[in-house]
């Protein structure tokens, strides 16, 4: 009875989302009121819909109801319940409910927190989620129910989830990395109802930028997340391959992030509109790319669901219809929008300008690497397939990123509409000194040699941070003393700093991670023991263990620090039963500096067994300069001027004597 | 077996594997630090012919196991590392080079970026240029009397 | 230029996208292609295996397979995929007395792929014993089972990737082998 509730309140939720396509739009062109009124409460019906339905098929799954076909696919009566519950999202299926489900609560959110926006505005921004959730809605419905049930024999059992899910990492990444996704919905439905009602000025701007903040910050979690995952559960210590599907979760997060500096622009500045716009319509169309990728099978990649041309097929009907009429759209009115300020080469607009083209073009590398094996193809012939892997992206990404940061240092110290050279040169000057004189001395000291790649990276890292301090001691000398200075700073400028620095952790992980990293893979007899440094890893023997679903080689392997015992680390084999796959768990011992991570390879005949040793240093900073990043979008959020139209001047006021802007508000300017 | 490992799919959203989602982790002896590093790339740099996406090194399918232990071989016979990508590409193809070659076909692939980051700032500077000529600058003095001219006939 | 023309760009842009999805969906993503197609065969000297007598070592090389078309099949008995196509294997070599059948014995245990021969039959002209696997490294094989077409000059010239069946011989053997002919 349950799964029939779920399945027939994904039908409720499809009506209703039709209406919210239809009626809402309908009296925004007609300026019915009570029309465009009913997008609130049809947002929350659909949104309790598919609560309803997600619940059922949870249900299904924390009580073995393996009559429903997606369940016994992907449990099993053995498995712990936190792993069933996040079985929901393990297949195809699932995790398309969840996608739906996560659109239905953002644009719930979206008529929630409305109050000060026109109503014919939040009428046409719910009708153009209520097309994609028709859409998706309609996709799951005819191809891809999770609620489908095993007509005759209902197994006995099920044939249990993928071992490699079977971890932390699904319960948290998934929904993480779709808010992420979904979430540029709601920038894209502003984009196109600004288009619409040929309305796009600063407040379009204002509007859209906490809603692209919170899908940004989510998102930022959320690939953090998955890479992280891959590094611990894997048992290969690396965080990032460049697969497809690794590629398109990466490359909405990169357009994301052009998009909430673009909107920056257009909201203080008003201008850049037609590019801003652009830039929320290619985030989302990027997230559905990535579904379509990850769903259909195009391109190969470890990650893929099972291959379905059949679900390509209308996933590429989906994108058809909503970013092909979208930017049909656009080509039909942006070019009536008119910026009108006027700004010089070192302008704080054309350096946020010059971060879109670097992330712009990063993303078009990505882009063209992830797609270019199928062109490669489409011209010479399957005969001639070619690779694309991580020697290329790494070859073109590391320098635009290397420039980015750049970039970000001198645009730290711009002013909207012009800034002086001659001051620009001073405050950087500084900055450069510094910055050079920390990041060869302190590498070359540490490490006693001189490795090029290295010191450029920790040059720019410290390029970025002493940027971001020397701003904020530029901008709190001027009050009497510095804690007042700093009270004084709005959230969003720190938000923007949060982020900043987190793009110097990020660099700093990933350079020295990737330069320094020491990795063994060894023969160990129980005794034996293998030296890294001041870290000595003895390896103590393997016993078997009893999991709830598995029996596993546990190794203990005990670490010594400069000689005293530190920590005991205990990588294990698994063997799931229900599979009989084998799944490696990593042992790892997490620092701020390092990580020891230690892998259980095979048995060797005489008793010893070959194990992998890594030393990694600065391998958290990879993930931590996510937190950050993500932690400064959110700060940016609860910027007072966010929260209502009562206080929007005031706040407007104080971001100026706070000096987060050095342009006087210029929303009254704009239209 | 192995073949089979083709027709599953799993799913996951990151790295990994088809059915063996273990690394492979196995002991080489090297005479020197400088081969174990060239081992290393190399089987980071070549691409498992039977997996879904992941390098040799990456991936316990049995021919990548062989094809680690070619490189191994080549290795220790002193053969450079183009000699070693040659052998494998003549019997697998561009397709086990996962940094694909520079040719005619590729000219896009490598340099696409570079252009498109070139016409990007170009179109800035001009824009910036345009912007500033554009720019209604202070009134100039002939303006500035035309316009007290205007506003003083209207009194 | 119009400028009204450059907005239509991004749009124009996303067509050509679509259009090259669409032809990905329409492919299959792991075919692997072989880089041996069109050359000639490796150079290899390996024993042979002979059903009877485990003693009579005579070394097969290239030109023991010029002078006709010869299908180079290899398998081995860990691999289930190759015991699903040997019955048709068996069937094909008997009514294809023009061709001559090679197998290769792919990283096996002699005495089992013996067995199996004895037991099933043999469609098999000769067997290549390929021990460690070399061989299939330089014919460019990622598993088994793998069947290569070679024409009476030596030169390969079609490679097909798993089981061989009734459809398979007739669809994409069969059209290869009377180009050749």
């Amino acid at each position: 009875m349950i799964p029939e509730l779920g399945s027939f309140s994904l039908i409720l939720a499809f009506c209703l989302a039709s209406l919210m396509v239809v009626i809402p739009m309908a009296g925004a062109i007609t300026n019915n009121q009570l029309w465009m009124s009913l997008c609130r409460p049809l947002s929350s019906g659909i949104w309790v819909f598919m609560v309803i339905s997600f619940a059922c098929l949870a249900y299904a799954f924390l009580n073995d109801d393996f009559s429903v076909n997606y369940v016994a696919r992907n449990s099993n009566s053995l498995l712990p319940d936190r792993y069933k519950f996040a079985a929901v999202w393990g297949g195809h299926e699932g995790s398309l409910l969840l996608w739906v489900l996560i659109l239905a609560s953002w644009s719930y959110a979206v008529s929630l927190f409305s109050k000060n926006l026109p109503l014919d505005i939040l009428a046409r921004v719910l009708s153009v989620m209520g097309i994609i959730l028709v859409g998706f809605l309609l996709f799951m419905l005819l191809t891809s129910s999770p609620f489908e049930r095993t007509l005759l024999n209902t197994p006995l059992d099920g044939t249990d989830l993928n071992p490699l899910l079977q971890d932390f990492g699904l319960i948290v990444h998934p929904p993480f990395l779709y808010m992420g996704y979904v979430g540029f919905s709601v920038a894209f439905a502003f984009a196109i109802a600004a288009l619409l009602s040929g309305r796009l000025d600063a407040a379009w701007a204002r509007w859209t930028r906490p809603w692209t903040n919170a899908a940004w910050a989510f998102l930022s979690i959320g690939i953090a997340l998955g890479s992280w995952w891959a590094y611990y559960e894997l048992g290969w210590g690396g965080w990032w391959f460049w697969d497809p599907v690794e590629n398109v979760s990466f490359m909405p997060w990169l357009v994301g992030t052009a998009l909430i500096h673009s909107l920056a622009v257009t909201e203080k500045r008003g201008v850049f509109k037609s590019w801003t716009v652009l830039l929320a319509i290619a985030a989302f169309s990027l997230s559905l790319l990535g579904a379509f990728i990850v769903r259909s099978g195009v391109l190969t990649s470890v990650h893929a669901f099972a291959v379905d041309p059949a679900r390509g097929m209308v996933l590429l009907t989906i994108m058809l219809i909503v970013i092909g009429s979208s930017l049909l759209l656009y080509a039909i009115r942006a070019p009536a929008v008119k910026g009108s300020a006027s700004y010089t080469l070192t302008s704080r607009e054309v350096l946020l300008l010059i971060n879109n083209i670097i992330l712009v073009v990063s993303t078009a590398a990505v882009l063209l690497g992830t797609l270019y094996p199928l062109i490669h193809e489409a011209i010479y012939g399957e005969a001639n397939r070619v690779s694309i892997g991580p020697p290329y992206f790494n070859t073109i990404f590391v320098p635009l990123m290397g420039l980015l940061a750049f970039a970000l240092g001198v645009g730290t110290f711009s002013r909207w509409k012009k800034t002086s050279v001659v001051y620009l040169k001073q405050q950087l000057s500084k900055v450069l000194i510094a910055s050079l004189a920390f990041g060869i001395v302190i590498p070359v000291i540490v490490t006693s040699e001189f490795n090029i790649s290295v010191i450029v990276a920790v040059v720019l890292a410290f390029w970025i941070v002493f940027s971001i301090a020397k701003d904020i001691f530029n901008k709190t000398s001027n009050k009497e003393t510095f804690f007042k200075g700093l009270k004084a700073l709005s959230l969003s400028y720190y938000g923007m700093q949060f982020a900043h620095f987190g793009m110097a952790v990020t660099i700093l992980g990933v350079c020295l991670t990737s330069h320094y990293s020491v990795e063994r893979d060894v023969r160990l007899a129980p005794g034996d023991s293998e030296t890294i440094g001041n870290y000595e890893f003895i390896f103590e023997g393997v016993s078997l263990q009893q999991g709830a679903n598995y029996q596993a080689d546990r190794a203990v392997i005990t670490v010594l620090r400069n000689g005293d015992e530190y920590i005991t680390l205990e990588p294990e084999k698994r063997l799931y039963y229900a599979t009989q796959a084998i799944q490696t768990e990593a042992g790892i011992d997490v620092g701020l500096f390092r990580d020891l991570f230690t892998a259980l390879g095979d048995e060797r005949g005489d008793g010893s067994w070959v194990v992998r040793i890594h030393y990694k240093p600065f391998v958290l900073w990879i993930w931590l300069g996510a937190i950050f990043m993500a932690f400064g979008g959110v700060l940016a959020i609860t910027d007072k001027r966010y929260r209502s139209k009562k206080t929007v001047k005031q706040s407007q006021n104080e971001s100026v004597l706070s000096g987060s802007s050095s342009s006087k508000p210029t929303m009254a300017a704009e239209s | 077996m192995r073949k089979l490992f083709l027709l599953f799919s799993f799913f996951s959203f990151f790295w990994a594997c088809v059915l063996p989602v273990n690394a492979a982790i196995e002991v080489y002896q090297f005479d020197n630090d400088s081969q174990q590093e060239r081992f290393n790339n190399l089987s980071d740099q070549l691409r498992c012919p039977m997996c879904l996406n992941s390098n040799l090194s990456g991936s316990d399918a049995p021919i990548a196991a062989d094809l680690r232990a070619e490189i191994y071989e080549q290795i220790l016979d002193g053969r450079s590392n183009e000699q070693i990508i040659d052998f494998m590409t003549q019997r697998y193809g561009d397709f086990i080079n996962y940094r694909p070659p520079l040719n005619s076909g590729t000219f896009v692939l490598w340099f696409g970026p570079l252009i498109l980051l070139l016409a990007g700032l170009l179109i800035i500077w001009r824009m910036g240029k345009n912007s500033q000529k554009l720019t209604p600058s202070e009134l100039t003095v002939a303006e500035q009397q035309k316009l007290n001219d205007i506003l003083a006939s209207k009194k | 230029m119009n400028k009204r023309a450059l907005f239509i760009i991004p749009g124009l842009l996303f067509i050509s996208m679509l259009g090259l999805l669409l032809f990905g969906l329409g492919r299959d993503p792991n075919m692997v292609p072989s880089a041996l197609v069109n050359r000639p065969l490796p150079e290899f000297s390996l024993p042979g295996l002979e059903l009877d007598a485990a003693e009579s070592i005579a070394l097969i090389t290239p030109e023991d397979l010029t002078g006709g078309i010869s299908i180079i099949n290899f398998w081995a008995t860990w691999c289930p995929p190759c015991h699903i196509e040997h019955p048709y294997l068996v069937e094909i070599s008997e009514s294809e007395q023009g061709l001559s059948f090679i197998g290769v014995n792919y990283k096996d245990d002699l005495n089992e792929a013996r067995l199996f021969l004895e037991e099933k039959g043999s469609p098999f002209k000769k067997i290549i014993v390929d021990l460690d696997g070399s061989l299939g490294i330089d014919f460019g094989v990622a598993g088994a089972p793998e069947t290569f077409i070679v024409d009476s000059f030596g030169m390969i010239r079609y490679r097909h990737v798993g089981v061989i069946n009734h459809q398979i011989w007739e669809e994409t053997f069969e059209p290869v082998i009377s180009s050749i002919q």
